[in-house]
């Protein structure tokens, strides 16, 4: 009985291995067309963690995506064919965004796909892409070093955010910095950077910490941060762990006029669940605010509060999610076809009046012109900007336009 | 030097943590031996328990809703067991799927009632501010694990119900004949083991997120408190509890988190090797 149990484990593991393996290999270009042909509709593919440690970030990109595409529809869809969204939980699983990607693409033959936050799940679902030749709009700042030809970049590469971070930390003159964050691909990554940064500017690091995703236990981490005495902290910690982080430095008594903590991956959503108490007067860095004032903003937020609730707040990655879909459904109108050549093509150049700002697909990199705003959290729960880069910065994924950060690229 | 003093509390009082958490499974997995993966969803319970409260009463919430929360937690609990888990006796490997798919529910169940963004709970203002290296939410907790634990012994052996606790424990079919009416002290372990676990839930509201996560966060910790302390042993759970949260500390403080994670696992598969059963063992004559 219990031999055979586990052979039939034994059998279908090796089978759900093989099928992965042959769901990858097949060219899928084909399918892409098969999405616009037919019943007049356009399937895209969204795809975030709806459970586990992101979901507290991820469904809020959801529902901003969502809501772009119902806009889009209520306006007469795109070439004259309804969106209709096909949702995936990622469960804040990697392998499971590659295995649910390749779903959505072989399966569901969508046009597009929305959809991922951390590194490790883009990176998990890059070679899906690739291989399929199917189109990803990633919603979320990341560490940059990476271009591929089938993901659209519609957060901030590292000098859209983290580089203009850097700046104003240094402007406010805070020269001795500790490192916190998460223990994956873009906490690594951005400390590499800000590293070379630092080293190219005067600046001292005094500390380099990181924590599983999901670690709560931060006593220790805040006792080696207060032991080094830093002027200000970097953190890169992403999910729930802001939470404790922040709720466990602030009974240890940090406040930010003694120690900003200059978050990355913090934004309006977040703090409510963090607490303002703990958080109000750290700064943070985005390209988006909930205080963005500009006409387009005005309509994204009172959209996205009637359709979800008045209490509900709207933040950097979500606008950015909001606009992936517009980009995408813009290019498709330019290229009169969602085929994914076509809609690559038709990109380049295109530039929308975002609740950010003015954004513009830059082409070549697949990244967008965006303008850089610090922000510093307020006792309402809101940001408000102190210092924003006047005007989009072209995005800069490998960071050529920085000659401290020449070895970056290759290490 | 005196970072390597701060330690030692921070050490303890993540033991506090750990023993808190922990001390639920002491019945349930300990004394009953159901292999109860819902129990993070329990605690997960208490934490929203001390949210709700919240509403009626502001910054006192935290304390309001400790017997509360242990109410709400054990009776889910209580339901579970009637309900399921009952029916699974004697099957550890069913029992753990079965509650593992509870624990999938009930957070899903939370993310639709609360949203999947995590929620605030403010801690009362007199829990701001602490001593040295130590905030004052962190002794609060402190003081929770050892008024907890002190609770639980005077039941266990001041009390007749705890009494007959303990003789099942011991050896259920000689406390059934005895007159023990075991399926109602399988309830009351179970409800008992479930509320502190919403009690723990409460107190996790001060250092931790509050959110549909919550419980998978630490349910690994208190089960790994659990089987190095020896099952259903209150002293083992508290020496345990102490002893990692100390290596924890120690181990974090010389290399890093992850690492301090790695260290801990590896501390615990090599002394399960030399003591399987735990630092302490139940002597009991029944045939099992």
């Amino acid at each position: 009985m219990r031999k055979t149990a586990w052979c039939s484990v034994v059998a279908v593991a090796a089978l759900a291995a093989t099928l992965t393996a042959c769901g990858g290999e097949a060219p899928a270009n084909k399918d892409a067309a098969a999405a616009s042909g037919g019943d007049g509709d356009i399937k895209v593919g969204i795809l975030h963690s709806l459970s586990g440690t992101m979901a507290i970030s991820e469904v809020t990109v959801r529902d901003a995506e969502l809501l772009a595409i119902e806009e889009i529809n209520a306006a007469g869809g795109v070439l004259g064919k309804k969106l209709v969204p096909v949702v995936e939980d990622g469960a804040s699983d990697w392998p499971t965004f590659a295995e649910k990607a390749t779903k959505l693409i072989r399966q569901d033959k969508v046009a597009t796909t929305f959809g991922g936050w951390t590194s490790a799940s883009r990176k998990a679902m890059l070679p899906v892409f690739e291989r399929s030749k199917a189109l990803l709009w990633y919603p979320v700042q990341y560490e940059g070093l990476e271009s591929s030809p089938y993901i659209f970049y519609t957060g901030a590469t590292t000098n859209q955010q983290i580089i203009p971070g850097l700046d104003y930390l240094k402007e406010q003159g805070k020269k001795k910095i500790f490192l916190v964050g998460s223990d994956y691909v873009f906490p690594r990554t951005a400390n590499k950077i800000i590293k070379a940064y630092a080293a190219a500017n005067d600046m001292e690091i005094l500390g380099e910490e990181y924590t599983p995703l999901g670690h709560t236990e931060y006593s220790t981490l805040t006792n080696k941060v207060l032991q080094a005495k830093p002027d200000a902290v970097f953190n890169t910690l992403n999910g729930d762990s802001n939470v404790a982080f922040f709720k466990q430095l602030n009974s240890a008594g940090v406040t930010a006029e003694k120690m900003p903590v200059l978050s990355v991956s913090v934004a309006e959503e977040e703090v409510k669940g963090i607490g303002v108490d703990n958080i109000a007067g750290h700064p943070v860095a985005w390209n988006y605010y909930q205080t963005t004032e500009n006409a387009a903003n005005e309509k994204f937020v009172a959209a996205f509060k009637a359709k979800y609730g008045a209490d509900k707040v709207t933040s950097d990655p979500m606008e950015a999610g909001y606009n992936a879909v517009y980009l995408w459904a813009e290019a498709v109108k330019k290229a009169g076809s969602v085929e994914v050549e076509a809609v690559r093509k038709a990109a380049g150049g295109i530039a929308l009046d975002r609740p950010e700002g003015l954004v513009t697909i830059d082409g070549e990199s697949q990244h967008m012109y965006k303008t850089a705003r610090i922000g510093v959290i307020q006792p309402d729960g809101l940001i408000k900007e102190v210092w924003n880069s006047g005007e989009p910065i072209k995005p800069d994924p490998y960071l050529k336009g920085y000659p401290w950060a020449s070895g970056l690229a290759t290490g | 030097m005196e970072a390597f003093l701060n330690q030692l509390p921070i050490g303890l009082s993540i033991g506090a943590v750990l023993l808190l958490i922990a001390l639920g499974l002491t019945f349930t997995f300990g004394q009953m031996g159901v292999i109860n993966m819902a129990h993070g969803e329990f605690i997960m319970a208490g934490a929203y328990t001390a949210y709700l409260l919240q509403d009626l009463t502001g910054r006192m919430a935290v304390i309001v809703a400790l017997p509360v929360a242990f109410l709400v937690a054990g009776l889910m609990g209580l339901i579970l067991e009637r309900a399921a888990i009952r029916h699974f006796y004697g099957r550890p490997l069913d029992t753990l799927l079965l509650t593992w798919g509870v624990s999938l529910v009930l957070q899903q169940l939370a993310r639709d009632l609360f949203g999947a963004p995590n929620v605030q709970v403010q801690a009362p203002t007199w829990l701001q501010g602490g001593i040295a290296s130590l905030p004052y939410n962190r002794l609060f907790i402190f003081g929770l694990a050892v008024a907890t634990v002190i609770g639980i012994w005077a039941y266990m052996n001041r009390t007749g119900a705890g009494r007959r606790m303990q003789a099942v424990m011991q050896n259920r079919q000689l406390a059934a004949v005895s007159g023990i009416n075991t399926a109602r002290v399988d309830q009351r372990t179970f409800f008992i083991g479930s509320g502190l676990a919403g009690v723990a839930g409460v107190a996790l509201t001060l250092i931790g997120p509050v959110g549909p996560a919550l419980g998978t966060y630490y349910i690994v910790d208190a089960f790994l408190v659990v089987v190095a302390g020896g099952l259903g042993q209150l002293r083992g759970a508290v020496i345990a509890a102490a002893g990692l949260g100390l290596l924890n500390s120690y181990a974090e403080f010389w290399s890093d988190a992850s690492l301090a994670k790695v260290i801990v696992f590896a501390a615990i598969i090599a002394f399960l090797q030399f003591r399987p059963q735990g630092l302490f063992v139940l002597r009991s004559r029944a045939l099992t």
